[in-house]
């Protein structure tokens, strides 16, 4: 039988999930790379924000600490989740 | 520096101004008449931060006569590490309202112009216009670029300080002397060039020697004083505990102070990253 090709997005396993709706620039990152010191390698942390620039700079400034970014993506009107896992 | 006929104050202290500036007087570089250029000096500082208040601090314990203060923040947590205007109790007030309290607690004779608003094309001209000297202790580009091309156009001095992590800036521009802040830094840096979390880390005492650093150079300009930064830029390493001196030129190709400028109005540029609000 062919494959359908259509691909099933498999479920990331969270380790840690870090709430910083209400939160703004540079804290969110402080607070994330602070939870992410805390993991062990392999880990994954769910963060959940509701200010956009930090949308774009959580992924960065995480990547530039050398953390793999999963996934940016928007959950509803306001609030968008990042999900990384540490090297 | 203040130069402006029929303006001129007398050269009398009292007892108790000797007193509190007594300091200053005593440098064969300043003298009474150093002294009394600083009383009569109108020096305006855009921020109330991190730079802005060791200048502001020392501005006003010198005595200059009349300090303008912008700043429209209000005081948060997270200023408190270096801005040293403020304190745990100010947190939710107005910068302005804060750093005037303690100001005038130290020099009771200084008189504060305070701006608890922020600088646009509308109203660069007209408040820049009443001040002698200008001290950029700003924190974003936008209002860099609004500070620098109003004191070309006004034709005002202008002691620039900034901060990034461990290193720390500082010139003088004086229009007609030397580059200004464009011939340095053409423009701001593209909307796309969101920069990293990891910008915004400052140690406190960093921005506390810069704005010190600028402090310096803006009483030296009212005080008419030994030699000033133009065509220098000072760079702090502090890491490496090091200060470099690099030679800056007026670029005859600048767009607001060049042979030919193109910039003939001030431009708002929009703010494009949260870190410096």
């Amino acid at each position: 039988m062919e494959e359908s090709g259509v691909e099933i997005e498999q479920e990331t396993a969270v380790d840690r999930e870090l709430n910083l709706k209400g939160e703004v620039c540079p804290y969110t990152f402080v607070r994330s790379k602070l939870a992410m010191e805390e993991m062990e390698a392999g880990q994954v942390l769910r963060v959940v924000l509701d200010h956009l620039p930090a949308v774009s700079n959580v992924p960065k400034s995480l990547s530039l600490e050398g953390e793999e970014v999963l996934r940016v993506e928007q959950l509803n009107g306001t609030d968008w989740e990042v999900v990384v896992r540490k090297r | 520096m203040t130069g402006r006929p029929g303006e001129r104050k007398t050269m009398s202290f009292t007892e108790e101004q000797i007193g509190r500036y007594d300091r200053q007087i005593l440098l064969p570089d300043m003298g009474r008449e150093g002294q009394e250029r600083i009383r009569n000096g109108r020096v305006l500082c855009v921020g109330a931060g991190g730079l802005g208040s060791p200048v502001a601090y020392y501005l006003v314990a010198a005595g200059v006569g009349v300090l303008g203060l912008m700043e429209m923040d209000v005081v948060d947590i997270s200023n408190l590490q270096r801005q040293l205007l403020h304190y745990t109790d100010d947190i939710g007030r107005p910068k302005v309202e804060s750093a005037a309290e303690k100001l005038q607690a130290l020099n009771p004779e200084v008189r504060l112009e305070t701006y608890a608003t922020r600088l646009t094309s509308e109203n660069a001209l007209e408040i820049i216009g009443r001040y002698d000297v200008v001290v950029d202790a700003c924190d974003n580009f936008p209002t860099r670029y609004l500070v620098n091309d109003a004191c070309v156009f006004l034709r005002k001095p202008l002691v620039h300080g900034s901060v990034l992590r461990f290193e720390g800036q500082v010139t003088t521009f004086v229009p007609g002397e030397g580059p200004c802040y464009r011939c340095v830094y053409p423009t701001p840096p593209a909307p796309g060039e969101i920069p990293s979390c990891q910008e915004a880390g400052v140690l406190g005492a960093v921005p506390g020697l810069v704005g010190s650093l600028q402090a310096v150079e803006a009483l030296k300009l009212v005080a008419g004083a030994g030699e000033s930064l133009v065509g220098r830029l000072v760079v702090y390493d502090a890491l490496e505990m090091s200060f470099r001196d690099f030679v800056l030129r007026r670029d005859p190709d600048c767009a607001v102070c060049g042979d030919n400028p193109t910039i003939r109005e001030l431009i708002d540029y929009e703010q494009f990253c949260s870190v410096a609000h």
